[in-house]
């Protein structure tokens, strides 16, 4: 019986939240706590010539100047694996401080430890490091001609090239083609929260506060770059102060926090800096796109072309997957994607909320739109003509796919059929208005690994359940407390859910929209495991009323286990166990994830943007937006719905705001939040979203597809739409700019 | 150096008058509540009332805050284990809270617009948040937490 899960309760970590007594990794207060701050390389390549570290050390409070030169060496690099799968998952394969050798601007190539902030960042101010600078390259216009085709990309778990069908053949049959050039601004994360790890060591053992999407992946990370057993290794995560992606990975100031308070023997604590967080944790890549559709003359696609162009490091092959959801979400035979890397000073790339789905889509989206105006269809006709049925390649069945209703709902919210579709004919007095539309999608990511949560039961009938996720704002704590609360079959307050933690049951890191539907499956694994149990005791206890009887049967709620037809007749957990003398009763579940569904599983949604455009100052203002999602089961209304209008905000961010742009010395330029625009509460339009009743049955027990990402896929395309149809500008480059439209 | 933080006289000693105040708050005074989020007044997590005036705590120096009160966010539930207060509650009731680290200054913020404008309208409320940054709301929730208190419902 289902009373839990879908109701809209607050959060469970919301009081400590709105009192400011939450703790999270940089306010954890220790005993003899000490800071470190990192230096960061001013130069892009080149070497160290030489450190001048004694002014520094001779500062006041300084306890500590490591560099290369003094760095305890660790342990390896573990390779690059997303931290989805739970295990070391580190965001490049490059760890600092071990040679003089420069990758790129920002390289952390010292630490200060002082007693306070305050000494340690003065501290830092006094190193004279002298660098020989080497030529670089940190853009797609300085390296487009040493570009190459990647063989594998994403940490090696995607091909570079993708084909089905023989794309040339598919446009010399089309109609009407559109052949696009698309480019892409980098971004930066920039989660109100930076990055900080408090570290602290008890003889060989070590606990650290991390502010990580996967305590997990922290603690494996940790365990190889420190040559430390995992045993010995605990990763605390209460709070988590936002992510989208930049803690997903695990970086290298986590370690260094951890040696540098081996180093000086006292806990230390390392907060990045707003600007250090520009060069420490990953950004999105700089990237361009080359696009092209062919269409047969009723708008049925019959080939498409994907390209991307894009810088990665010197250490690894990484692309966020831009062609993955464009190939997989309309039917058309013939199909080729290729990632062309290049070579470049700068860190790794990493994830950023929608990695991928949203610069990719935002290409196949307004690339749709062209060709609907050049074959005089509706936006909307044109996606509903190339309708995958089933999964575009293969064929298989999508595990649930409810995007015709998505794109219904979302019309009738917009009343998009009443609007006048000619460019130019909506106005508000001198104002040009304009509504656009897309298809969002996202799929579901599951690896493999097994997901765990632990259950138990205390003889008053109160329960704790346990998993290692962290929760980064997503409200997957208040979700697996109500999965938990209905799974045992008992009051929601009466139930705690404890996570953050390495310590307890691994489960996959809170990354790719994956974390609700992977970790609640475990919840639900343990917790009717749980339940399970305790009715298979009472039903062989004599002094049971429910002794012998059928256990199918046999229901619980509020603590109180009954049989179906005779609900008098029955008993609370409280009472079995106290019988017993047994204080608690515990179980672990373990839930395996189905092979593979990546291909036939998709989060879906129908996106609708409506924006004033002032035709003489070139200003966009988006007016209103609307989302109607297929996201499976929501857990908890409130907090699923406020993370989808969370991403629709944030693709209005990365259509009109969000770029970092790389200085002509090969530094990020505008490393600040004064320079890099995140919106603002008067930014914001008026948002609608709404989610379709979804039932999936395939993806996971709950049948959960996931809700942190899929808001933001299609916003950009959908605000670009309206823009032409406001004022017939097609506009291939994000962020769209006021120049863009003046 | 001495103020009055949320009511009570407290004493900080070795401050170097370059510090911050939030600085001096959260890492001498026990109160992390005020959140260090960009360090140059753009983002408003650190929110502060300083003698009634809601102020960015990174950009006062220390120095600045002598014999000055000073409210944080700990100070709007009346206590550490007292009950939220009404901004406080209509934040947890309009689901204006995700990953909270911006909540300390917006609850700070929306306090200080509410007791000189009690009925705001929307474009007053937006604008009057503007310089509190949130990435994971949308702000959506956030417009009607401050409703919700502006109406007295939390």
């Amino acid at each position: 019986m289902t009373t839990a899960i879908g109701r809209p309760i607050d959060r469970v970590d919301g009081p400590a939240k709105v009192t400011g007594a939450g703790r999270y990794s940089a306010d954890v207060p220790l005993p003899g706590l000490v800071h470190a701050v990192v230096v960061g390389s001013r130069i892009p390549a080149g070497r160290i010539i030489s450190i001048d570290t004694r002014a520094a050390e001779q500062a006041n409070g300084v306890l500590a100047v490591l560099t290369h030169l003094n760095l305890p060496k660790g342990g390896s690099v573990p390779p690059l694996v997303p931290s989805l799968a739970g295990a070391a998952a580190t965001g490049q394969t490059f760890f600092p401080m071990q040679d003089e050798v420069i990758h790129y601007a920002g390289q952390h190539v010292a630490v200060v430890v002082a007693e306070t902030l305050e000494q340690a960042e003065h501290a830092a101010t006094l190193l004279r490091i002298d660098y020989a600078a080497a030529p670089f390259v940190t853009t797609v216009e300085q390296g487009r001609e040493q570009a190459y085709e990647a063989r594998r990309i994403f940490g090696g778990f995607l091909p570079g090239r993708v084909e089905r069908g023989d794309v040339d053949a598919g446009l010399a049959e089309a109609a009407v083609t559109v052949d696009l050039g698309y480019r892409y601004a980098a971004n930066h994360h920039n989660p109100i929260e930076c990055s900080a790890t408090t570290a602290v060591w008890q003889g060989d053992r070590l606990t650290v506060y991390d502010a990580t999407q996967g305590p997990n992946a922290t603690l494996h990370t940790l365990a190889e770059l420190l040559n430390v057993m995992p045993s010995h290794i605990r990763v605390v995560t209460d709070f988590v102060g936002g992510s989208f992606g930049c803690k997903a990975m695990i970086w290298d100031h986590p370690a260094l926090a951890a040696l540098a308070a081996r180093h000086v023997g006292r806990p230390v604590r390392l907060a990045l800096s707003r600007e250090q967080m520009f060069s420490s944790v990953g950004h999105r890549e700089q990237q361009e796109q080359q696009l092209t559709l062919g269409a047969d003359a009723q708008g049925r696609l019959t080939a498409v072309r994907h390209h991307k162009l894009s810088p990665t490091s010197h250490f690894d092959d990484w692309a966020e997957p831009s062609l993955g959801v464009a190939s997989q979400l309309y039917a058309c035979p013939n199909y080729q994607g290729v990632y062309r890397l290049i070579r470049a000073n700068t860190m790794t790339p990493t994830f950023t909320r929608c990695p991928g789905e949203a610069s990719g889509m935002f290409a196949l989206e307004t690339a749709l739109d062209e060709l609907a105006e050049r074959l005089g269809l509706d936006p909307l006709e044109i996606r509903l003509r190339n309708y995958a049925e089933t999964t575009p390649g293969d064929g298989t069945p999508w595990s649930s796919k409810k995007l015709r209703e998505c794109y219904r709902r979302g019309a009738e919210l917009a009343g998009w059929d009443r609007r006048d579709p000619r460019v130019g004919a909506l106005r508000d007095g001198d104002t040009l208005l304009g509504w656009g539309m897309a298809t969002s999608a996202y799929p579901c990511y599951q690896p493999g690994n097994p997901q765990r949560a632990r259950a138990r039961l205390y003889a008053d009938g109160s329960a704790v359940v346990q998993a290692s996720i962290s929760d980064i704002g997503t409200g997957s704590a208040t979700a697996m407390t109500q999965v938990a609360a209905d799974g045992l079959g008992v009051q929601l307050e009466r139930v705690r859910f404890q996570y953050g933690d390495s310590d307890l049951p691994n489960t996959a890191a809170a990354v790719g929209s994956a974390g609700a539907g992977m970790v609640s499956a475990a919840v639900h694994v343990a917790t009717t495991a749980l339940r399970d149990q305790l009715i298979a005791q009472a039903l062989a206890d004599p002094g049971s009323p429910l002794h012998g009887a059928d256990p199918r049967q046999v229901t619980v709620a509020e603590g109180r286990m009954a049989l179906r037809e005779r609900p008098d007749v029955g008993e609370t957990y409280a009472a079995l166990l106290q019988r017993a003398f047994m204080a608690d009763a515990e179980a672990v579940g373990t839930w395996n994830p189905p092979p593979d569904t990546s291909g036939g599983s998709m989060t879906f949604g129908a996106q609708f943007a409506q924006v004033a455009v002032d035709p003489d100052l070139g200003l966009v203002r988006v007016r209103r937006l609307i989302g109607v999602f297929d996201a499976g089961r929501i857990l908890n209304r409130k907090t699923a719905h406020s993370q989808l209008m969370g991403g629709m905000i944030w693709g209005m961010s990365h259509a009109l705001l969000e770029g970092t742009r790389m200085g002509p010395d090969g530094r990020w330029a505008n490393a600040s939040l004064g320079e890099y625009l995140v919106p603002v509460n008067a930014d914001a339009p008026e948002v609608v979203v709404e989610t379709v009743e979804s039932t999936d049955t395939v993806v996971n027990p709950l049948g959960v597809k996931g809700v942190g990402e899929v808001g933001m896929v299609g916003t950009a395309a959908a605000i670009a739409n309206a823009i032409h149809h406001a004022t017939g500008k097609r506009l291939h480059r994000l962020p769209i700019t006021i120049e863009d439209l003046l | 150096m001495t103020c009055t933080v949320n009511g009570v006289p407290r004493t900080a000693d070795d401050v170097w008058e370059g510090e911050s105040l939030l600085y001096v708050l959260r890492e001498r005074l026990g109160l992390p509540g005020s959140k260090n989020a960009c360090e140059q007044g753009e983002c408003g997590s650190c929110t502060v009332y300083l003698d009634g005036t809601a102020v960015c705590s990174c950009l006062v120096a220390a120095g600045q805050a002598v014999g000055r009160e000073v409210v944080t966010v700990e100070g709007l539930s009346g206590g550490p284990d007292a009950e939220p207060g009404p901004v406080q509650r209509a934040f947890l009731a309009a689901g204006a809270v995700q990953c909270g680290f911006c909540t300390p200054g917006l609850i700070v913020a929306v306090d200080d617009l509410l007791s000189r404008n009690p009925h705001p309208t929307d474009p007053q409320i937006r604008e009057a948040l503007a310089g509190n940054l949130c990435r994971c709301t949308g702000y959506e929730k956030i417009m009607e937490a401050v409703r919700l208190a502006a109406g007295g419902q939390a």
